[in-house]
């Protein structure tokens, strides 16, 4: 098994915090898989086009980037013109509603979602898209039976600052919902 | 029980470093080498050992060499344009025998090039870039946990052999986080610098064991007495003029280095038993070429992976015998076609060889290797 996710946005948005919390909780908190997460380095990350991938294997991962992800999480318009047509075919792309208005013909199931809404509107931090992702995320992984909810969860708690856990993990559970009760298109 | 740590290649340098025993750290921070100088600035002085940000890379390297001659294992880490820089106080630490590693984390050059892409532009520098005859020990790292490894083992040989030993990380293996097993600290083989046994009045500081063609190392502070020149010197560590003792320092530096040389070489292959083409290829390159040729596998075509763990010295004996019953070795480089030129040096003609050249920053696909893989089938 290979598994491929990748988040795409922009500069500011957290995705390469997302996929690295999305690479621990599968290296160190659940067993006998192989991770590698690797991310888009320079100018372009702070600020401009930024993406970060996950690779989780139960063999060793020769390459070390997606080749046709499984999952893509597209948080831009520009980010979904690059990417959405890389998606293996039968995969699945979640959009975020509010920055992507229009998106291709792809054989994948799709996902228009409210994530950066949900964190502006539900939780009142639009810096917690990121985690809000992350939870729709960690739906698509328990249904694909790689990672569990709460290995991700356990993750999230390690990796953000001293006394933004709670905020983090309400986003969190808040992505995870969202994605449970949604439709694809 | 192994530890599991998810670590990027520059972190797994760093934290294999300090395994190994490293407790020195002088150099100037530069991207993509700069975790390490961090993660050595934080964690050194826990274990009262020392960092220190020198003026640049020059002075880095400088500190390296006077760190390691008080008796610490003692760590430099730069990229592309400090490497350049570092040269003329590598070939100090070559001439003066003083053990020390230094970590390249190649970006695309010539001078600032591209600070933020990855590059292997650095593999002849890494053999000659500094001036005279040197025996050079160089790993390339493909995986985080090899990072971690190979630091272990580039302070091993440092230690053993007295001289820098190099690495040549990539800024892809840099930057790319990984599941590390972090060994418990019992089973790691630690090597350390063969210490004087005479007393000090007796001490000859130059003098080699005939066993091994290596001499004790006394550490300043200890009470021995040792002239530390760049001049070619005798024994005694004194400059020397005299052909016969000219001869003899130098044909032992690489003699040294040399007869050792089938414990120091590694390498790793896969499928090669009955591969017609053989994909050789290292550090970051050697993930997209592995794929490519399972991939290759996956559509009948009999292909072969060889992967040099030391680009120096070169598995040359191992893969002229490979050479023999294969038809053609591609060669992708993330460089103009440096390593192709010693990969046709030791095969001799006896099999055809491809060079693959990208320059633009980015890590090969693997599809572009298949593609080749395909044409030469």
């Amino acid at each position: 098994m290979r598994y491929e996710i990748r988040f795409a946005g922009s500069g500011g948005q957290g995705v390469i915090l997302a996929a690295l919390i999305a690479g621990e909780a599968a290296a160190l908190f659940e067993d006998g898989l192989y991770v590698v997460q690797s991310q888009s380095y320079g100018p372009e990350a702070r600020g401009g086009k930024s993406k970060a991938e996950v690779v989780i294997s139960t063999e060793p991962v020769d390459y070390p980037k997606a080749v046709s992800p499984n999952l893509q999480v597209i948080l831009t318009q520009q980010a979904c013109e690059e990417f959405s047509l890389e998606t293996l075919p039968g995969g699945r792309i979640i959009f975020d509603d509010f920055f992507v208005t229009s998106f291709p013909q792809v054989d994948a199931y799709l996902y228009h979602l409210p994530i950066v809404r949900t964190a502006r509107e539900k939780i009142g931090r639009e810096l917690v898209t990121n985690m809000v992702a992350l939870g729709t995320v960690a739906r698509v992984l328990e249904l694909e039976k790689i990672v569990s909810p709460d290995s991700i969860r356990k993750a999230i708690c390690a990796r953000v600052p001293k006394g933004t856990e709670e905020l983090n993990a309400r986003a969190f559970d808040e992505g995870y919902l969202l994605f449970k009760s949604s439709l694809h298109l | 029980m192994p530890e599991v740590a998810f670590w990027q290649g520059n972190e797994a340098l760093a934290y294999g470093a300090l395994a190994a025993g490293c407790r020195f750290f002088g150099g100037y921070p530069i991207t993509p080498s700069s975790e390490i100088a961090e993660i050595m600035a934080e964690e050194l002085p826990k274990l009262n050992g020392r960092f220190i940000q020198m003026e640049d890379e020059i002075a880095g390297i400088a500190s390296v060499i006077g760190a390691s001659i008080t008796g610490m294992k003692s760590l430099t880490a730069t990229s592309g344009p400090g490497f350049s820089l570092k040269q003329e106080n590598l070939g100090l630490a070559y001439i003066a025998e003083v053990p020390m590693v230094l970590v390249d984390v190649m970006r695309g050059g010539p001078s600032t090039g591209t600070p933020t892409k990855g590059g292997q532009q650095d593999v002849m520098q890494a053999r000659w870039g500094t001036h005279g005859d040197h025996a050079s020990i160089c790993y390339a790292p493909s995986s985080a946990q090899e990072c971690y490894e190979i630091a272990i083992h580039a302070f091993n040989n440092a230690e053993r052999f007295r001289q820098p030993v190099l690495i040549l990380s990539d800024e892809v293996i840099a930057h790319m986080r990984e599941k590390v097993l972090v060994p418990e600290k019992e089973s790691i083989e630690i090597v350390n610098r063969k210490r004087p046994v005479d007393v000090p009045e007796k001490f000859v500081p130059y003098r080699p064991d005939p066993k091994d063609d290596l001499p004790c190392m006394a550490s300043f502070g200890d009470g021995y007495t040792w002239h530390v020149t760049g001049l070619t010197h005798n024994d005694w560590g004194f400059p020397t003029n005299n052909p016969e003792e000219i001869e003899k320092n130098i044909n032992r530096l690489m003699r040294k280095v040399d007869r050792f040389r089938d414990e120091i070489v590694r390498y790793e292959t896969e499928y090669t038993d009955d591969a017609d083409v053989v994909v050789l290829a290292y550090g970051s390159v050697a993930r997209s070429a592995r794929r490519a040729v399972r991939d290759a596998r996956r559509r009948d075509i009999k292909a072969g992976f060889f992967r040099p763990i030391t680009l120096w010295p070169f598995p040359d004996k191992e893969l002229e015998k490979l050479a023999r019953r294969v038809r053609t070795i591609i060669v992708p480089e993330m460089n103009c076609g440096q390593m192709v030129l010693e990969v046709e040096r030791a095969t001799k003609g006896k099999a055809k060889i491809v060079q693959q050249s990208l320059v633009n920053g980015e890590l090969f696909k693997p599809k572009d290797i298949l593609k080749v893989i395909e044409e030469v089938a």
